[in-house]
């Protein structure tokens, strides 16, 4: 099957130092794809690279190619807001705008030109009740997005980025900073949104991956060591660092 | 043991005299002014005082003490000051804060604090000398020394407070914002106007409460700038006399203990009270607008 999104011998330098050395990476659509590896290995930087953050970093420099759905993101002259429409993310620490939960949501709809309101309306509520939010929210979406717990307020996020309608989803350790119960539930979104779209994650929590990734990358200072199905990874892990990091032995 | 808990008691009782001190000093100020300013008010009614534009103290038989002329200087001038300081302000700090690269703002910014150096008497002289020559020259005037000339040096004058504290501001607005925004499909222009400069808001206010203070309180400047008529002004065209020109030009020779030697006082207190609230209206927004992290 074609990739949605494939990585092709990508490398990243910061400065002088190499953070991305050579990087093959084939995500199917419709999957989740995790990236683990310990503190350091680059899998941040990779999930960063995919929707072309990097280029808010004079100093990082990207060589190889990203292709979604075989057309590189990095051919010269390629429009960065096209991408990252087509790309969205979600950060480690929830980071509403300190607007209200409306206007939260409406952001990526207005700026892309979408001025009915009724329509916005229509998208605002849909999208919170695919995240699970819609019932907790509804009467306060006037409320500034800032008085919402960190779970909530993940949720927002990941709702502001799906009402965009991307392709593909970046998600960099989006319940790091949450309890186990809005982890659950973020975790259950997750599985119910890569019926529509492909999902990158990147996580630190070992079981986290097992539960909702179909496949996993295990990287290792920038490079991807194995990557192979969710159950294959851990179950019989093909290379010994693999089986190593897994094993608690470093990371 | 005891020899070091009293040490300890001693520097606590130390650091807040010199806290203390400040306070002491300020306070002592305002009571010196109020306690002047106050005897003025034996011989002239509040109403003349805030709401005649007579001024003139001393005229023989029946001298008058309304300060409305100058309190509409001080404003226009000020006003003048914002309308040409905050653009211009707000937009090089956003430059500085966005978009500029780290070794453009490196440059700069030096640069722009070094305006806070001039002394105040050289913007005057610079008003006098050339920029009164040119509005003359551009508005068809016959004298150059208007509201509009202190307008735009007390704008030169308020702009490194604006910019320093404005760029401060928007640089303290988090990078994860901008990263949303531009996740999102924004693009930098979008991120500025939609994200970065409403979530500055309340530090940019701050920056231009803290400029106008400047405006309002700069004394050397407007006194030899603006003309010093002390009629009732009609508009930027016209020269003015504010209240600290006033204060400036008269205590020097009033005779002491007259009503007209406490009514410049109680103009004072006026001032002081009118910055005192610019001030304490700044701090308490740019208390607000660091976001927790």
């Amino acid at each position: 099957m074609k990739p949605k999104l494939a990585v092709r011998n990508l490398h990243l330098h910061y400065g002088t130092k190499e953070v991305l050395k050579g990087i093959d990476l084939d995500v199917p659509e419709n999957n989740i794809v995790a990236l683990i590896g310990p503190s350091g290995c680059g899998k941040s930087t990779l999930l960063r690279a995919m929707n072309r953050m990097h280029d808010l970093n004079p100093e990082a420099k990207v060589k190889g190619k990203i292709l979604l759905d075989d057309d590189d993101i990095y051919a010269p002259g390629k429009d960065v807001v096209a991408v990252r429409r087509k790309i969205g993310m979600v950060f480690q620490k929830p980071n509403p705008f300190p607007k209200s939960i409306f206007d939260n949501i409406a952001y990526g709809l207005k700026i892309a030109g979408e001025n009915n309101k009724q329509k916005l309306h229509a998208i605002v509520e849909r999208t919170l009740r695919s995240s699970y939010l819609w019932e907790e929210v509804k009467d306060d979406l006037d409320k500034s997005a800032l008085s919402l717990s960190g779970g909530q307020q993940q949720r927002l996020c990941i709702a502001r980025a799906v009402a965009v309608e991307p392709e593909v989803l970046l998600m960099d350790e989006p319940c790091s900073a949450l309890d186990p119960i809005s982890t659950a539930r973020i975790e259950e979104l997750m599985l119910e949104l890569k019926k529509q779209y492909t999902i990158v994650i990147v996580t630190h929590n070992m079981q986290q991956a097992q539960r909702v990734a179909d496949l996993t990358a295990f990287m290792y200072f920038g490079e991807v060591i194995e990557f192979a199905p969710t159950r294959q990874l851990f179950d019989a892990p093909q290379m010994e660092l693999t089986a190593n990091y897994l094993s608690g032995n470093f990371g | 043991m005891q020899k070091r808990h009293f040490i300890d008691i001693a520097i606590k009782w130390l650091f807040f005299g010199a806290a203390a001190t400040s306070v002491m000093v300020l306070l002592g100020i305002f009571g010196m002014l109020l306690f002047n300013g106050v005897k003025a008010f034996a011989h002239i009614s509040l109403a003349e005082f805030f709401f005649s534009s007579n001024w003139n103290p001393s005229a023989y038989g029946k001298p008058s003490y309304g300060i409305l002329a100058m309190l509409t200087s001080t404003f226009l001038v000020t006003l003048g000051a914002m309308l040409l300081a905050v653009p211009l302000g707000v937009g090089a700090a956003t430059y500085l804060a966005q978009v500029a690269t780290e070794k453009t703002r490196l440059i700069l910014k030096p640069v722009i604090e070094l305006l806070a150096a001039i002394p105040s008497v050289v913007v005057g002289f610079i008003g006098i000398v050339m920029v009164g020559p040119f509005i003359a020259r551009v508005f068809g005037l016959s004298n150059g020394l208007t509201a509009l000339n202190g307008a735009i040096l007390l704008a030169v004058m308020s702009l490194p407070t604006i910019i320093t504290v404005a760029e401060d501001a928007i640089r303290s607005v988090p990078n994860s914002f901008k990263e949303a925004s531009y996740s999102l499909g924004a693009n930098q222009w979008t991120t500025l106007i939609k994200v970065v400069l409403p979530a500055a808001y309340s530090g940019i206010i701050a920056a231009i409460i803290l400029g106008m203070g400047r405006a309002i309180g700069e004394t050397m400047t407007v006194l030899m700038a603006t003309g010093n008529a002390l009629a009732m002004p009609r508009g930027f065209f016209d020269p003015v006399r504010t209240m600290t020109a006033t204060i400036a030009i008269e205590l020097g020779e009033v005779p002491y203990g007259t009503t007209h030697y406490y009514s410049l006082f109680a103009v004072g207190a006026l001032l002081f009270l009118i910055s005192l609230v610019v001030n304490l209206l700044a701090e308490n927004l740019a208390g607000r607008y660091r976001y927790k992290l």
